[in-house]
């Protein structure tokens, strides 16, 4: 029998502390905000820990089976045939998403105390990144897919706050609405999957879509990979993938914690998690899920090439971002949801430390973002040095780091669907090398040399936020231990069954060695441009011109979305929508009203003239035209007096 | 000759009187330029009203239209009091009671 685990709260706490911090939080002395800020995230994490521990029956508590189902006793929405309730499921998958987004999410707000501690919006910064934890809470918890829309558009709402924290900065403002304007197609999506959902199953509760599912063997292909497809357009825009990646380079216009909790750790994982939920549908259409693992294989790839050249820190780690998403796609596309989510974990993990590692680094050094300004860090900065050492070697994938165990999960899985799966995997291992390459290079121009910017003096950030970057250093390193059998295991009610291993004896064991060999590699061709010959870097780029300026331009793609679709829509919307629609239709149409309330009251204007013997004549008139319709008997006189009206004009 | 005053007069003639001096307070009203003028018109129209409801009451032998008429007599008589005084204010402020020059309500 299951007690109450009282899973509402987790996503409700942090919606009292956004409520009391954006309200009052101006007014309150900076520890109490402080407080209220924190207190929020831990006691959701608490609970979140509570339901963890009565699920595994340690600790004393009642275990819990699951899925733990709690719904809102209000029905939310009941017409006619369309019944919905805002229920919350607790589940293998929510359950591991809850962990890294409380657990994650708690040290990121603990670490911003130390970075955003001179800020002016302080109590702004804190209610907006608890109602992130409030939104991204209902949308792991969601028990249907509208629930899960509300947080899916909550988070974005925090997302374009937060992007545009500082929204003095133009820059900022616009990354912000470039973010939010990005996501909205692929909303459109969601929105449309949603509605053919009901249209066809009648119901948008994740479970039953999947009892559905299973008992009638007709559902396969035709409308369920439209529906697919459609979610995997909200996933790309959520998730920045190919074609809708666009927004997240620009979101790292936000402050640093932000980037780490929101565009590197949580929200953008949403996408991976969605498809991991709705897993079953993917499976019924095989189409869709080669769309998938190709849109995330080409991203990974696509991202890492650009991340290769750029010059700013947050921007390489925003493009290895995406390139990582990409990874996760791949193992959502080759139906290996748990090693997908399994990475999505360990990429939480390092990816939110590479992140608050640059914050430490930036915020050491002044505000500089620039990587050819800084260099020689090491000393200057021991513990932010460590720390992020851990997450480059998590993340270019060496044994025994976190990375190493998700990311092989991911290529052994796709390795394992035949030769299209193969050139996946090969994609994914050209994608390896390049990611070692490009966080070894960013972490040799960061730590390593002399310090190019000799005015600069640099110095160790605060406990607050050393840390947590302490903490997510050793889960980057120890994250993956428990190893993918076991995780998947656990998750299998969720996601499925593990696909089984391959016959080929050691398979698992080559690949890995390839994968790390390939990260050694990249660290070798780093190690010699950025170390041992400085001046080597200019010279590449020098020697190809046209793939440098490629990509130091993101294949300008930003530009080509401006012409094709930004300038028409804006045209649109200026000469068709401006000028004819709402100058000339609207417009017309109030003044035409308008001209004929002028009109008809300088008519009637003359009436009053003021002059009181006029007026008298015409109440004697009124009063004179009301008695003769009283007294003359119109009946008998209409007759008569019409016949003499055309008597005269007969003659 | 005693048959001329033992007879009644006949309702109508009252009536006839009545339409009279109303239509001549009408006139009056619409006519004068004097503002005293106008107001006694009024005055007129009220009287004419007055003595048609004496002569339907008196004919239907219903008091309530001589009741009435004592109602129309007090509001003649605070009407004449405040009139008169916002004639007085009139005359004071613009030195006319042209009814024609009393004109600033207009557009």
């Amino acid at each position: 029998m299951n007690g109450p685990l009282y899973i509402w709260l987790i996503p409700l706490l942090p919606f009292a502390g956004f409520l009391l911090n954006g309200i009052l939080g101006s007014r309150l002395p900076k520890w109490l905000v402080t407080t209220i800020a924190l207190l929020a995230p831990l006691a959701a994490f608490g609970l979140v820990l509570r339901a963890a521990l009565s699920v595994f029956a340690i600790g004393g508590f009642a275990p819990s089976s699951l899925p733990y189902v709690e719904t809102c006793p209000i029905p939310w929405i009941n017409a006619g045939m369309l019944h919905i309730d805002f229920s919350f499921v607790l589940d293998q998958l929510s359950l591991v998403m809850l962990l890294v987004i409380t657990g994650v999410g708690f040290l990121i707000h603990i670490y911003s105390v130390g970075y955003m501690a001179h800020d002016e919006g302080y109590a702004r910064y804190f209610s907006y990144l608890n109602l992130f934890l409030f939104f991204m809470t209902v949308l792991v918890l969601a028990g249907n897919a509208l629930v899960m829309f509300v947080g899916w558009e909550g988070v974005g709402l925090a997302s374009y706050l937060l992007i545009g924290f500082w929204f003095q900065k133009t820059t900022a403002a616009e990354a912000g609405k470039k973010a939010f304007i990005v996501n909205r197609i692929g909303d459109f999506g969601f929105l449309i999957g949603m509605f053919l959902l009901l249209a066809n199953f009648g119901t948008l509760t994740f479970s039953e879509i999947a009892i559905k599912l299973g008992q009638d063997p007709g559902w396969q292909g035709g409308v369920v990979t439209v529906i697919a497809l459609c979610l995997l357009l909200g996933a790309t825009g959520k998730s920045a993938q190919l074609p809708l990646y666009i927004w997240l380079p620009d979101a790292m216009e936000g402050p640093t914690p932000v980037s780490a909790l929101i565009h590197a750790a949580t929200m953008v994982t949403a996408g991976v998690y969605m498809i991991a939920r709705n897993h079953v549908l993917f499976d019924h259409s095989p189409f869709a899920l080669g769309v998938v693992a190709i849109v995330g294989a080409a991203t990974a790839l696509f991202a890492a090439t650009i991340g290769l050249v750029q010059n700013d820190i947050k921007r390489v780690l925003a493009y290895s971002t995406i390139s990582q998403l990409g990874y996760m796609f791949l193992g959502c596309g080759v139906a290996a949801y748990s090693a997908a989510i399994f990475h999505l974990m360990t990429h939480a993990f390092f990816k939110a430390l590479l992140f608050l590692a640059a914050g430490s680094v930036i915020h050491a050094i002044g505000g500089e973002q620039d990587l050819r300004k800084m260099g020689g860090l090491r000393k200057k900065l021991p513990v932010t040095f460590w720390t992020m050492t851990a997450a480059v070697l998590a993340i270019a994938g060496f044994f025994p780091f976190a990375g190493f165990f998700s990311k092989d999960a991911i290529l052994y899985a796709a390795f394992l669907q035949g030769p299209g799966g193969m050139a996946l995997w090969f994609v994914g291992l050209v994608t390896a090398l390049l990611t070692a390459f490009y966080m070894f290079r960013l972490w040799y121009l960061t730590f390593m040399g002399e310090a190019r910017s000799p005015e600069i003096h640099p110095h160790e950030s605060p406990w607050s936020m050393l840390g947590p970057l302490v903490i997510l250093a050793l889960l980057s390193i120890g994250g993956g231990w428990i190893g993918i059998e076991r995780f998947a295991a656990f998750l299998a009610p969720s996601t499925g069954a593990r696909a089984a291993d391959s016959t080929i004896p050691h398979l698992e064991l080559m690949l890995s060695g390839a994968a790390v060999a390939v990260a050694l590699i990249g660290w070798f061709i780093a190690d010699l441009l950025y170390r041992q010959k400085p001046a080597q870097p200019a010279q590449v780029a020098a020697a190809l011109p046209v793939p440098y300026k490629l990509l130091a331009n993101k294949y300008y793609v930003d530009e080509f979305y401006g012409a094709t679709v930004v300038k028409p829509l804006l045209g649109f919307s200026k000469y068709v929508l401006g000028w004819v629609v709402d100058a000339g239709l609207l417009g017309g149409l109030a003044w035409l009203l308008g001209g004929i309330a002028t009109f008809a009251g300088a008519l009637l204007q003359r009436w009053q003239s003021g002059n009181l013997r006029s007026y008298a004549a015409w109440l004697a008139a009124g009063a004179a035209a009301l008695l003769l319709f009283m007294l003359v008997p119109w009946n008998a006189v209409w007759p008569a007096s019409l016949q003499l009206i055309l008597k005269v004009a007969g003659h | 000759m005693s048959s001329l005053f033992s007879q009644e007069v006949p309702i109508s003639w009252y009536l006839l009187l009545s339409a009279v001096l109303f239509s001549l307070g009408v006139v009056g009203f619409l006519i004068k330029r004097n503002l005293i003028t106008v107001f006694m018109s009024i005055e007129l129209m009220l009287n004419a009203v007055n003595l048609s409801f004496v002569t339907f009451a008196h004919q239907r032998h219903a008091v309530k239209g001589q009741i009435f008429v004592f109602f129309v007599m007090m509001v003649a008589a605070a009407e004449a009091a405040v009139g008169l005084a916002i004639i007085i204010a009139i005359f004071r402020a613009r030195a006319t009671l042209a009814v024609d020059r009393i004109d600033l309500m207009k557009l």
